[in-house]
């Protein structure tokens, strides 16, 4: 397993947000956390990433306990996330923005040439600052940023926040080439029906807990309606 | 009128020392958003640094910055990394008082090894060396020597800010530090690099105050007062902005002392007042997005 996550629990101050929630990615694989705002998703990512601390071995990568170890640490040793509402560096260029993605030297396949081969938007406009892009260019940069690190992991959060639908396809369009260079990936959507198509696996989450978990394709839409909204 | 020319020339030459000041305490808030109140003491102890290694190796002041800076920088990451990280958060008020008491640390410190006396830097001949413009109006070859040395520190940081991977992490950990770290950015690592490299140029700024005029342990406050008045001048977050600033402020107390010596401070200080009210964003703000 490259990523186990076992009974994590976290907490804002005295407010419990994850309840016990375990879940596995396999390497190669691509696996979704559905559910409704406030159940746990982007606490769930963070805690993987490292923004917030958990027990050691509550979240193990590739076999090793990283459940207290800092953001930076744990980026070091290949997960990146794409947050949500994408936070670019509002001061730095698309290029810039590219280039701090990378800048942990991590060897792997992608590239700032791969980068602007995937998303060829980007190449024109490498100079201009991040925060002048289109919502669809800027959530291409977020995905680009984390991809520069070659992540062996790479943690998804809401892709498709604040933008077209026609956007929305146009990026999940490439995640199958992210996967094809052997990124695994941990997609929470609200978007379920895209959730669907991108995943494998489907984990749903319901007020910090997992409600419901199983393959893609098995899972029917009534079983995830009562995970869902709790009936 | 060979008069006034000479007082705005020797006005825009200190001003370049006052942005050197400015230009460390600008480098901290921008990064970290830390005000740092102990920044004209500090500019103190590395004239006092300089001092000692000066008289111990029997060198001059440029020479001795040699080693004053690279140990300013090493007091800097010390500094940071030991003490006020812990303080950062939130909440600005926990690194000023933070500051405020090691302002008072370093003050009395000071007082206690070197005594309240007057010192000064002795930088041999370059001291009275002058390049003559013009009937009645030359210029002192170590204003001269200080005011390039400004311009040169800070095009250094404009170039390290904007052209090095280094400032490029200065910058997306002052956009965002939570998201720098998901890069792979300690954030305690780069803060402390940043009060590194603001206490090497302090370290500058020390060694060209003191071989300008005395100093004594007492003197810091009044240097940190026109290093922000020169950045806020300036215009927040614009290094170069930061220089304009300085020289105003240089040129404004140059005029006030002419007039009558006793308006030196006070003309430096209405100028900064006159460009709050008029431009409270500063000169050369620059734009955020």
């Amino acid at each position: 397993m490259l990523l186990e996550v076992a009974a994590l629990d976290a907490f804002y101050g005295d407010f419990q947000a994850l309840f016990g929630v375990s879940l596995r990615v396999a390497a190669g694989e691509a696996v979704a956390i559905i559910g409704a705002n406030g159940a746990g998703k982007s606490t769930l990512l963070k805690s993987i990433a490292g923004l917030m601390r958990a027990r050691p071995d509550a979240i193990r990568f590739d076999g090793v306990p990283i459940g207290v170890m800092p953001a930076h640490a744990v980026a070091s040793r290949g997960i990146a996330l794409v947050p949500e509402g994408r936070r670019l560096f509002a001061s730095l260029t698309v290029e810039e923005n590219l280039l701090i993605g990378g800048q942990l030297g991590r060897p792997g396949r992608w590239t700032l040439q791969r980068v602007y081969a995937l998303f060829p938007a980007l190449a024109e406009r490498a100079r201009m600052p991040a925060p002048s892009l289109s919502g669809g260019q800027q959530q291409m940069v977020a995905l680009g940023r984390a991809l520069m690190s070659n992540p062996r992991l790479m943690l998804c959060d809401e892709l498709s926040l604040g933008l077209a639908p026609i956007v929305v396809r146009d990026i999940y369009a490439t995640l199958p080439a992210i996967l094809g260079q052997g990124t695994s990936l941990i997609i929470v959507e609200q978007d379920i029906a895209q959730a669907l198509k991108a995943a494998t696996q489907v984990y749903c989450l319901q007020e910090g807990r997992v409600a419901l978990a199983g393959a893609a394709r098995e899972l029917t839409r009534e079983a995830i309606a009562a995970a869902y909204f709790g009936v | 009128m060979t008069i006034w020319i000479n007082v705005i020339v020797q006005g825009v030459l200190v001003g370049g020392l006052y942005a050197m000041f400015a230009a460390g305490l600008s480098l901290i808030f921008g990064i970290m958003r830390l005000v740092n109140i102990a920044h004209g003491d500090l500019i103190v102890l590395a004239a006092y640094l300089a001092l000692v290694t000066a008289e111990t190796l029997g060198i001059g002041p440029l020479p001795a910055l040699l080693i004053v800076a690279p140990l300013m920088a090493l007091v800097g990451y010390a500094l940071q990394r030991l003490l006020l990280n812990r303080t950062l958060g939130h909440d600005l008020l926990p690194p000023l008082l933070v500051t405020f008491g090691l302002s008072v640390i370093i003050q009395n410190g000071l007082l206690e090894l070197f005594s309240a006396d007057s010192r000064r830097l002795q930088a041999g001949a370059i001291e009275v060396a002058t390049f003559p413009l013009s009937e009645g109006l030359s210029i002192g070859a170590l204003p001269l020597l200080s005011f390039v040395v400004a311009v040169a520190v800070i095009g250094a940081l404009q170039l390290v800010l904007y052209r090095t991977a280094l400032g490029r992490a200065f910058r997306a950990t002052a956009d965002d530090p939570d998201v720098a770290q998901l890069m792979g950015l300690d954030n305690q690592h780069i803060f402390a690099l940043a009060m590194a490299l603001s206490l090497a140029v302090v370290a500058v700024a020390g060694v060209f105050l003191a071989v300008r005029a005395n100093f004594d342990p007492a003197i810091g406050p009044a240097r940190l007062i026109f290093g922000f008045e020169a950045v806020i001048i300036g215009g927040l977050g614009s290094l170069w902005g930061t220089l304009a600033g300085g020289v105003l402020l240089g040129v404004a107390q140059a005029i006030g002392a002419q007039l009558d010596p006793g308006w030196q401070m006070l003309a430096g200080h209405l100028m900064f007042l006159l460009v709050l009210a008029v431009r409270p964003e500063g000169l050369f703000p620059r734009v955020r997005a």
